[in-house]
């Protein structure tokens, strides 16, 4: 049995044009949509499981993001036991140093066994949240972790290596895991679903103060400059196909 | 504050990566204009003859043979502590992405994470970054000009690093070592008997775009036409379309094909690790502002779903 913190985390959608602001340290986050970082949707996904297999309970925990609301009642509606809304930051690029800082203030009284969180977030630049907030509290950590299982105060997880190369490790509970990918897909909460726990409500908000910043200065964000953008091949797909071909038929690489 | 640039190697099966070699390299050149040395921290077993650093410092321990993150970190931290260096280099890795920001938290100084980029400007530490899916790069200083910076793999040129010559230093390991609360269990290797993509000379390779496992075969169709193996990006081995041994990037295989077609592959960072060296990149999709645009040598916006069939024919 394990009770598990799994921290959600809202961030630009990447599908969406990413404009930038006056001073281009910033995106333009105003008129920006929303949506929960993928590898915390994994996070969620894999708490989930953990529960099902070895029951326990799952909190979800989020920083007052925009449209963080949604996506907490969405875990509710997926199986979480209580979801809980940390107030007080700032609107902006909140960094992981902070967002670490903040979410170590509210555990410190919280009793929990695993605390799980995607590994990373496409905006992490001053490093990864689960890492960070490892340190505050003094957990061990694991990250780019595939699977979990718990079992008498520990858990065995597998970490992921590149080149499909794994390994397997125990850690003591409580630990805190960066998760890399579920053992399955993220389940779907229907609309009807999230629609009765938005009604039920019951949405935990807890004041915190946000200290301290990530010692980095951002100077600028820009657009890679490609030096050398592809030559585009236009025309038809039949054009195009011919096109392709031959570059591979002028190489020798077919015949 | 000691002016010197720490690297952290990183080895499996005992001979270093080549992420290693390249960090070294980039760590000699910015020690020199801070006039620091270049110090690689080798933990665990591993050939480090090859090493161009000015000074190799070994740490051998039975809790460092395999690797674990706490006691990696414990190590790491405790080296850091005394010998103070200016900038500490991790690769981006699973490694860094463990040993980074535990790192950062446990000393207390900044880390700058996902770099391409580092230059020195005077005793400032200046760090480009990917950041937003590979969509944006961002320009940070280091505050106290001290800190972590964990770096893409292929950012730098591996040459700079090897040639050997280190001074070798034999640490002795911190007490803290043997009361690690996580213990190594064992190595997966990669599953055998599938095409190995590594050594096909010609990819296919398929993304997100692809839509669903049974249009895999429009891919596969084009692929045996002209004797090329199948791969794909993430999204599609996670899915379980096609076996993990068929993932190009980051966490899956390197690749460096003559030619790596992709369809329905955007380009994220992770993705480009994986295949960035391949001699021919030709790349479609139906985003003309998809990042893989920006590596490939030749492009094109056509739907992959017009096109695929439309190759097969001509080849047939």
């Amino acid at each position: 049995m394990a009770d598990m913190i799994v921290l959600l985390r809202q961030v630009p959608d990447l599908v969406e044009e990413l404009e930038l602001n006056d001073d281009s340290t910033d995106v333009e986050r105003e008129f920006m949509k929303f949506v929960l970082s993928e590898w915390d949707d994994y996070a969620l996904e894999e708490a989930l499981l953990v529960k099902e297999a070895s029951q326990g309970s799952v909190t979800v925990v989020a920083l007052d993001d925009p449209d963080v609301d949604q996506v907490l009642y969405t875990a509710l509606a997926k199986g979480a036991d209580k979801a809980v809304k940390l107030t007080g930051s700032e609107e902006g690029w909140i960094d992981s140093h902070q967002r670490a800082r903040t979410i170590a203030s509210w555990m410190r009284n919280q009793t929990y066994d695993l605390v799980l969180t995607g590994v990373q977030s496409v905006e992490d630049i001053d490093g990864q949240v689960g890492m960070l907030l490892a340190q505050e509290l003094q957990h061990p950590h694991v990250s780019v972790v595939v699977s979990v299982e718990t079992k008498n105060g520990s858990a065995r997880v597998t970490q992921e290596f590149g080149g499909g190369r794994f390994s397997e490790l125990d850690v003591q509970l409580p630990a805190v895991l960066g998760i890399q990918q579920s053992r399955q897909a993220p389940r779907y909460a229907p609309i009807s679903r999230v629609r009765q726990a938005q009604q039920a409500g019951g949405l935990e908000e807890v004041p915190t103060e946000v200290s301290g910043g990530s010692g980095l200065t951002v100077r600028r964000l820009y657009a890679p400059e490609s030096t050398d953008h592809a030559e585009m091949l236009e025309g038809s797909a039949d054009e195009v196909a011919d096109k392709i071909i031959e570059l591979l038929r002028s190489r020798g690489l077919i015949k | 504050m000691a002016s010197d640039v720490l690297v952290l190697v990183e080895h499996i099966d005992s001979e270093l990566t080549d992420t290693s070699y390249e960090l070294v390299g980039k760590a000699k050149d910015l020690a020199g204009g801070w006039n620091g040395e270049a110090v690689a921290l080798a933990l665990g077993s591993v050939d480090t003859s090859e090493l161009a650093a000015d000074r190799v410092l070994k740490m051998a321990h039975p809790s460092l043979d395999n690797y674990t993150p706490e006691a990696w970190l414990e190590a790491l931290h405790a080296v850091v502590q005394e010998r103070d260096p200016k900038l500490v280099l991790i690769a981006n890795s699973t490694v860094g992405m463990d040993l980074g920001a535990g790192l950062s938290g446990r000393w207390g100084k900044p880390i700058a994470a996902y770099a391409s980029a580092i230059t020195g400007e005077d005793q400032d530490v200046v760090v480009t970054s990917q950041v937003f899916g590979g969509k944006l790069l961002a320009e940070a200083v280091i505050d106290g000009g001290q800190g972590v910076c964990t770096v893409i793999a292929g950012s730098f040129p591996g040459e700079a690093g090897k040639g050997g010559g280190a001074t070798v230093e034999d640490l002795t390991p911190p007490a803290a070592l043997g009361e690690s609360r996580t213990s190594f269990v064992t190595t997966i290797e990669p599953e055998g008997g599938d095409v190995d993509i590594t050594e096909s000379p010609l990819l296919v390779s398929i993304g997100r775009g692809i839509e669903s496992e049974d249009n895999i075969e429009l891919a596969q169709e084009f692929a045996d036409a002209i004797g090329a193996a199948v791969s794909a990006s993430r999204p599609i081995t996670d899915a379980g379309w096609l076996p993990k041994t068929r993932q190009v990037g980051k966490s899956g295989m390197k690749v460096k094909p003559k030619a790596y077609l992709t369809f329905g592959i955007s380009g994220a960072p992770e993705h480009l690790e994986g295949m960035r060296d391949s001699d021919l990149i030709v790349a479609c999709n139906i985003d003309e502002n998809a990042p893989i645009f920006d590596i490939a040598h030749f492009g094109t916006t056509t739907d992959l779903f017009d096109l695929l069939p439309a190759l097969t024919e001509k080849v047939k």
